[in-house]
């Protein structure tokens, strides 16, 4: 298991994007600020943080009083070296809009702007959150306005998701599939799928049975509405990941040193591998370590001994088994993965007595 | 149903539960939805298939089944129940048609997941006896529960009528009767106790029961009336127990020990925070050393007793 180096990784003129990523409830977000502040701080980086969903006093330490989509400068950073850091938090709904607008003429977007079924989807749709964080992501590259672009990633189910939503997503908008589903929906719509159409119609009339008619009818408004923009979606999915497979990007997996959080930063790191995606290292955060080289069983029986004794030092030595336990099951639990992926390297934070929610608590995950 | 931040152990109290509201040999029903495959591997056992396995015993005959609800095996379910579509079922899924479905409407997804939990929750055997005396749902987590649970907003976004709306309906008024018990795990940590307070205001706001508040992995309360720990005492107490006592032992123990103090006055005041929400609250201990089968049945013991 080799040290992952973050210093050397936020210092590297080559490396233009960080991508935090990790199962929920690991500390993405707190990591990916934490990032974002060194390389602007220590490295004189221009440096923008794309958070998803930050905790309200993580976002209020970062300035970040409101979702409006746009960098800001985060107040009380040190900024020499011509660093600076500029923090922002994703606004779905507006990015899809923005992109919407962006592909389709005034009058076009209004009108799917007013579908029930796109007010619904651009807010709820499944992948929705991971497609405009990735649309996000590459406005923030292509405006090429900043040395290094460190993103949080959604808290979904599976860290994978990030990787497939936005595919999903743009297969499903741009879907001949969608088109199958609504062509006898479109009265005399002429169709060149017309043959096929004859097949799929069990299909539709099953979905139509199961969604409901006015479900399908807002959906097909808002298709002939997007026919303008067709191929859009999917082109811009396709653009961002290979821009996620460009050697400027690094890929953090952040996971804690539990079962589940290790074994899902397993799978993602095997995914990257596929998909040439470069990989930096696995960030483990919340590590217990024992100050005190002494094992747990050691520690529990003199504890036994001191009851009554010196009750001070018998739950000191409690207190040191408890720790020295969770430290041997976690390194068990890290040593799995290193074994699998002996080449990645791998950064322990050990665990605070508190959460983390001021710069200086950030600038201390590191220091 | 069994709510709580990431990662801090919903599943192992969801089974848990089953285990304790099986004791006195009832038959319980632990689920999963989100594809996660937690319980197979907290039991150390395969991938669950969509089908409701044995997966522990208790003493007097109980029985604990568990069962990973997939969304498109329920369609299919469904599908079959209502419009007798075996093979054409079937044929939808491999065009292609059950992820569509699935996708266009994500509420329709919640549906069937939680439309699946009041199937085996309200099913019946030959003399019309509940076939399960409870269901135990591993739900997701706070930040989705709300939308989760409130399905007929959900699904009315979408469908104003037809079986999905008449299905939304049916298991909102189980969701909403006191049939139906929503706890909330939490760790003594902030994020996940903010979590916790956002998502009971949340599930009281849509008229669904609150349950308890679990908090998992309690540290065992030591030094009890200490603030302090001072190298004279600990040095004494260290050679009385014939173990090494030089300065750098006795510093790494004061260091760990006051580490311990730091984060037990935090523990305090969350854990006031989460009693000003008025709900009963059990705790089950910290298991430094992973959680078994035997730690299930302790947890058990403790939640049935609660």
């Amino acid at each position: 298991m080799s040290p992952l180096d973050i210093d050397e990784l936020l210092s590297n003129p080559g490396i233009r994007i960080v991508v935090c990523c990790g199962s929920g409830g690991v500390g993405k977000t707190t990591t990916a600020a934490a990032l974002a502040l060194r390389a602007a701080e220590v490295h004189g980086r221009r440096t923008v943080v794309l958070t998803i969903d930050p905790a309200r006093r993580l976002a209020q330490s970062l300035g970040l009083t409101e979702l409006d989509n746009t960098p800001r400068l985060v107040p009380g950073t040190k900024s020499g070296d011509g660093g600076e850091l500029n923090a922002m938090m994703l606004d779905m709904k507006r990015t899809f809009d923005e992109v919407v607008a962006a592909h389709t003429e005034p009058r076009r977007a209004a009108e799917i702007f007013a579908n029930p079924f796109y007010q619904a989807m651009s807010s709820t749709f499944a992948g929705t959150q991971e497609y405009m964080a990735m649309e996000k992501l590459s406005q923030l590259r292509a405006a090429d306005t900043w040395d290094l672009i460190v993103v949080d990633t959604p808290p979904s189910r599976s860290a994978l998701d990030f990787l497939d939503a936005p595919a999903r997503l743009g297969r499903f908008l741009d879907g001949r599939m969608l088109r199958l589903f609504l062509a006898p929906a479109k009265a005399g719509g002429r169709s060149v799928f017309n043959l096929v159409t004859a097949g799929f119609g069990m299909v539709s009339k099953t979905v139509q049975k199961i969604l409901g008619a006015q479900l399908l009818s807002d959906l097909s408004g808002f298709v002939s509405a997007l026919d303008s923009m067709f191929g859009g979606f999917r082109e811009r999915a396709e653009q961002t990941y290979r821009v996620l497979q460009d050697p400027q990007t690094a890929f953090l997996v952040v996971a804690a040193p539990e079962p589940d959080a290790v074994r899902e930063a397993a799978f993602f790191a095997s995914r990257l591998g596929v998909d040439d995606m470069p990989l930096a290292g696995l960030m483990l955060n919340r590590v217990h370590r024992r100050v005190l080289p002494l094992d747990a069983e050691s520690a529990l029986a003199a504890a036994q001994e001191l009851d009554g004794v010196s009750d001070l030092t018998a739950d000191a030595l409690r207190a040191h088994a408890a720790v020295a336990l969770l430290e041997d099951r976690e390194r068990a639990v890290i040593a799995g993965f290193s074994s699998e992926f002996a080449h990645v390297p791998v950064l322990e934070i050990e665990a605070q007595a508190t959460d983390v929610h001021d710069l200086d608590g950030l600038r201390s995950i590191f220091a | 149903m069994v709510t709580g931040k990431g990662g801090v152990g919903k599943t192992t109290v969801a089974a848990s539960l089953a285990l304790a509201l099986a004791a006195g040999g009832h038959r319980t029903l632990l689920v999963e939805v989100e594809g996660r495959q937690g319980i197979a591997q907290l039991f150390g056992r395969d991938p669950l298939p969509y089908a409701e396995r044995l997966i522990a015993t208790t003493p007097g005959g109980g029985e604990v089944r568990a069962l990973a609800v997939d969304a498109e095996e329920a369609l299919l379910e469904y599908l079959a129940l209502f419009y007798r579509l075996g093979a054409a079922g079937r044929a939808l899924r491999k065009v292609g048609a059950v992820d569509f479905a699935t996708t266009i409407a994500p509420g329709l997804r919640d549906v069937l997941l939680t439309g699946k939990v009041k199937e085996a929750t309200t099913r019946t055997d030959e003399q019309g006896r509940r076939r399960y005396h409870a269901v135990v749902l591993d739900a997701p987590p706070t930040g989705r529960i709300g939308r989760f649970l409130n399905v007929t907003a959900e699904a009315a976004k979408l469908a104003k009528m037809g079986p999905i709306k008449s299905q939304s309906d049916g298991v909102t008024a189980l969701l909403r009767s006191p049939m139906t018990s929503v706890h909330v795990v939490t760790l003594l940590e902030e994020m996940p106790v903010q979590e916790s307070l956002d998502a009971v205001a949340e599930l009281r706001g849509l008229g669904i029961p609150v349950g308890k508040v679990i908090v998992n992995c309690a540290r065992p309360a030591l030094f009890p009336g200490v603030r302090k720990v001072p190298q004279t005492e600990l040095k004494r107490g260290l050679a009385a127990a014939g173990l090494a006592a030089d300065k750098a032992t006795v510093v790494g123990l004061q260091r760990e020990a006051q580490a311990y103090l730091a984060r037990r006055d935090v523990e305090a005041t969350l854990r006031d925070e989460l009693t000003e929400l008025g709900r009963p609250m059990v705790e089950l201990p910290l298991r430094p050393g992973g959680v078994d089968l035997t730690a299930l049945k302790d947890f058990a013991t403790t939640l049935a007793a609660s």
